[in-house]
């Protein structure tokens, strides 16, 4: 684990609130404003795909024109107007790059603004000894680029944007997409079956040990855009892959949606690490702007004794609303749901999981550290559910809220429904504040107020951070301090 | 010119009067016991020293190595070199020892001009301290405070202040709590620390530490005044009469 003293010291040397708000000059294709059947023709023959993903996006498209916008959830806003946005943003070139030299230079430039080396030379020089990381990046709504895609085809790995899966591997995407988070189960997720654009799709073969981590890089670049990316991750038989994902936005006033959807499916002995940096732009101080994270993630443990673990570290977005779950059908099946979320100034977040236990001995754990400060509101919002045929199953959740000032709120609503009696599901929950003693004993050792917030909350979610792969450790505990700047004093 | 200078201190903590002007100063060098019975002003007189919230000094000066303390933020005074040593040492859940330290040691050289340690480097920087004091890796790798006996907890506040190297240490009833054992190692401990640029005020109810750390004078602090001054021989008499002496004067 690295050090706080490090992340913080690289924490001060970043100075302003933001440092993703920038924008890059680039010039771009955009489909006209607005959603009807012709946006996601054009999107759809863009595209090039297959004729039935085109009927499979119709068949949403007309499925959501029923359906009603949740409101539920306890952050409210103002409704959106699904019209006045862009569905379809590219940067421009006449022909899909081939290799790295062919993608835009100031494409690569934002990568590289944002830390993330695309040159797989860059990569192989910067993390020498360490493992490496194969990087898909996608740009507003377009993969852009995708690093170590032959060295992962030599073990029958393939990984990369899902519209190019669509053609090279159309049997595996149409047999998955969907599979795990039909376009008829929520309003978001109807959506964005309509009008994805890009994503990433990993296959691990079966018994094959994915040898990096794979990792794809979102960035919403274009104004007025919505990101509608999907992720499928298909496991077999006896596999493992670690994936990582990370997400950024420049700085403006105006709210712009990201309705994602990420399926991933774990078979017989397969393992899914899946961790997430999200860091959004959340608005500024007063809550103008920032990104409406609104995303439908679920896994599918299918196969016996598959595992799925979710690690996410939340502290981006104007408004957070998601529940990454796990269905645990095959018997002896593990579900884990590591999270930090971090809220400050206006942001707000509805978040949490759902470990829905179906098959026999299946385990699930929940581990949630959330931490508000400034005028920000949380809900950690969980469903157990044991089914039945879920004889023995176990589930262990921990909710810990840690408030900072007096004008943010925490709340925590646990569901839990067992129809097996020899099911065990238990949940702990704790609210804290930030102790004026705490943070005076770390003042009387020479820390500063901003310094000694970082520590202290690094500490209370430590064991959430740990569960990160070595990578995104070090930059989750960059951001903790960054998002709590003035949070104190 | 003296080190520490406390001149005519008034203080209210909720708005009661707890110092009553105070004076006390203390040269690079010397050791000082400050005792007086519960609820005379001794805690008071240590977090107003490191500047704690809700401590309102209402008059009087406080000058450390000629600059005012009262115009520092605590954690400014931390970094200049002010240290107490808790007497109830605060719990950080999930931040390691060494991490704490290491942030702590790494603020206050940032502050000398001096180059950060790296873990490794710390880790060596740390051992002699450590070891001296009994304290294992073991202990170093497990979250601040947490879990620690009442012994366990004093001597890694000694390691903290050996390892922050203050010029001026505060001890506020260090002692409490602590069985014949521990109280050596803590004594040993402030007396590895003490030096010709160094001053140290022990804070205390009970002689007992004074048998181990020899003061250089001892102060009775009573209403929040200092209301007698002597050498260590003081310590002993008050310990033989007990502090009725002090409270019947004030009565």
């Amino acid at each position: 684990m690295v050090s706080n003293t490090e992340a913080i010291d690289q924490v001060r040397s970043i100075g302003d609130q933001y440092k993703y708000g920038f924008v890059t000059d680039i010039d771009s294709e955009f489909a006209p404003k607005g959603l009807n059947e012709d946006i996601i023709r054009l999107i759809s023959k863009k595209k090039e795909e297959p004729e039935w993903m085109l009927e499979m996006r119709l068949k949403a498209y007309a499925h959501w024109l029923t359906m009603e916008e949740p409101t539920w959830q306890k952050p409210k806003y103002s409704a959106i107007d699904y019209q006045d946005s862009y569905y379809y943003a590219a940067p421009k070139t006449t022909e899909k790059p081939k290799t790295l030299d062919d993608v835009d230079p100031k494409l690569l430039e934002t990568y590289e603004k944002l830390g993330i080396p695309l040159r797989e030379q860059e990569v192989l020089a910067g993390v020498q000894g360490a493992p490496a990381v194969a990087v898909d990046a996608v740009f507003d709504s377009v993969s852009v680029a995708t690093t170590y895609k032959a060295k992962l085809e030599e073990q029958g790995i393939i990984f990369g944007s899902i519209s190019e899966a669509m053609k090279t591997h159309p049997e595996l995407v149409r047999k998955y997409l969907g599979s795990v988070v039909p376009y008829g189960d929520n309003f978001f997720a109807a959506l964005n079956a309509a009008v994805f654009t890009d994503g990433s799709f990993v296959y691990i073969p079966k018994g094959v040990r994915c040898p990096m981590e794979l990792s794809t890089y979102f960035r919403i670049n274009a104004e007025n855009t919505g990101q509608f990316e999907r992720t499928l991750i298909v496991a077999d038989e006896g596999s493992y892959v670690s994936y990582l994902e990370g997400c950024t936005a420049p700085q403006r006033d105006e709210n712009q949606l990201h309705a994602a959807v990420v399926e991933l499916v774990a078979m017989d002995d397969a393992e899914i690490k899946y961790s997430t940096v999200q860091n959004w732009y959340p608005g500024d101080e007063h809550g103008r702007g920032g990104i409406y994270n609104f995303v439908t993630k679920r896994a599918a443990c299918r196969g016996r004794n598959s595992k799925v673990s979710w690690t996410q570290v939340e502290t981006g977005s104007a408004i957070t609303w998601k529940y990454p779950s796990c269905i645990l059908q095959g018997d002896n099946s593990t579900g884990e749901f590591y999270s930090v979320a971090i809220t400050n100034n206006a942001q707000l977040a509805d978040t949490g999981t759902k470990m829905i236990h179906i098959g026999k001995n299946t385990r699930s754990r929940i581990i949630s550290k959330g931490i508000s400060a400034g005028k920000s509101d949380q809900t950690y919002r969980g469903l157990v559910r044991m089914q039945r045929g879920a004889d023995s199953a176990r589930n262990y959740t921990q909710c810990d809220s840690l408030l900072i000032g007096d004008k943010c709120g925490a709340h925590t609503i646990p569901y839990i429904e067992s129809q097996n009696w020899s099911a065990q599901v238990e949940h702990e929950a704790t609210t804290s504040r930030i102790g004026e003693d705490q943070l005076f004993y770390c003042q009387q050792r020479g820390m500063g107020d901003e310094e000694a917030v970082a520590l202290i909350v690094n500490g209370f979610c430590r064991e959430v951070l740990q569960t990160l792969p070595m990578e995104f450790a070090v930059e989750a505990q960059k951001l903790v301090g960054i998002s709590l700047e003035g949070s104190v004093g | 010119m003296a080190m520490l200078e406390i001149h005519d201190l008034h203080a209210t903590v909720d708005g009661k009067v707890i110092l009553n002007g105070l004076n006390l100063t203390i040269d690079a060098g010397e050791v000082h016991a400050i005792m007086g019975p519960n609820g005379s002003g001794k805690s008071t007189l240590s977090y107003v020293l490191t500047g704690r919230h809700g401590y309102e000094v209402t008059g009087g000066k406080i000058m450390f190595d000629g600059n005012d303390l009262m115009q520092m933020e605590p954690d400014e005074r931390a970094r200049e070199g002010v240290f107490l040593a808790f007497q109830y040492p605060v719990e950080i859940p999930g931040v390691t020892s060494m991490t704490f330290l290491r942030t702590a040691v790494n603020a206050v050289r940032e502050h000398r001009g001096e180059a950060p340690f790296d873990p490794m480097d710390f880790v060596k920087h740390l051992r002699k301290s450590a070891t001296d004091l009994n304290i294992s890796d073991d202990m170093l790798k497990r979250a601040v405070n947490v879990g620690f006996s009442g012994g366990e907890k004093k001597r890694m506040e000694m390691l903290q202040m050996a390892a922050l190297e203050p010029r001026i240490s505060i001890l506020d009833e260090t002692d409490s709590g602590l069985d014949i054992d521990a109280l050596k190692i803590v004594a040993d401990g402030v007396n590895a620390m003490r030096s010709s640029e160094r001053g140290i005020l022990l804070i205390t109810h009970y002689q007992r530490l004074l048998e181990y750390i020899e003061p250089d004078h001892v102060h009775v602090l009573a209403q929040g005044q200092i209301v007698k001054s002597g050498d260590k021989s003081l310590a002993l008499e008050l310990e033989e009469k007990g502090y009725s002496e002090f409270l019947d004067n004030a009565a």
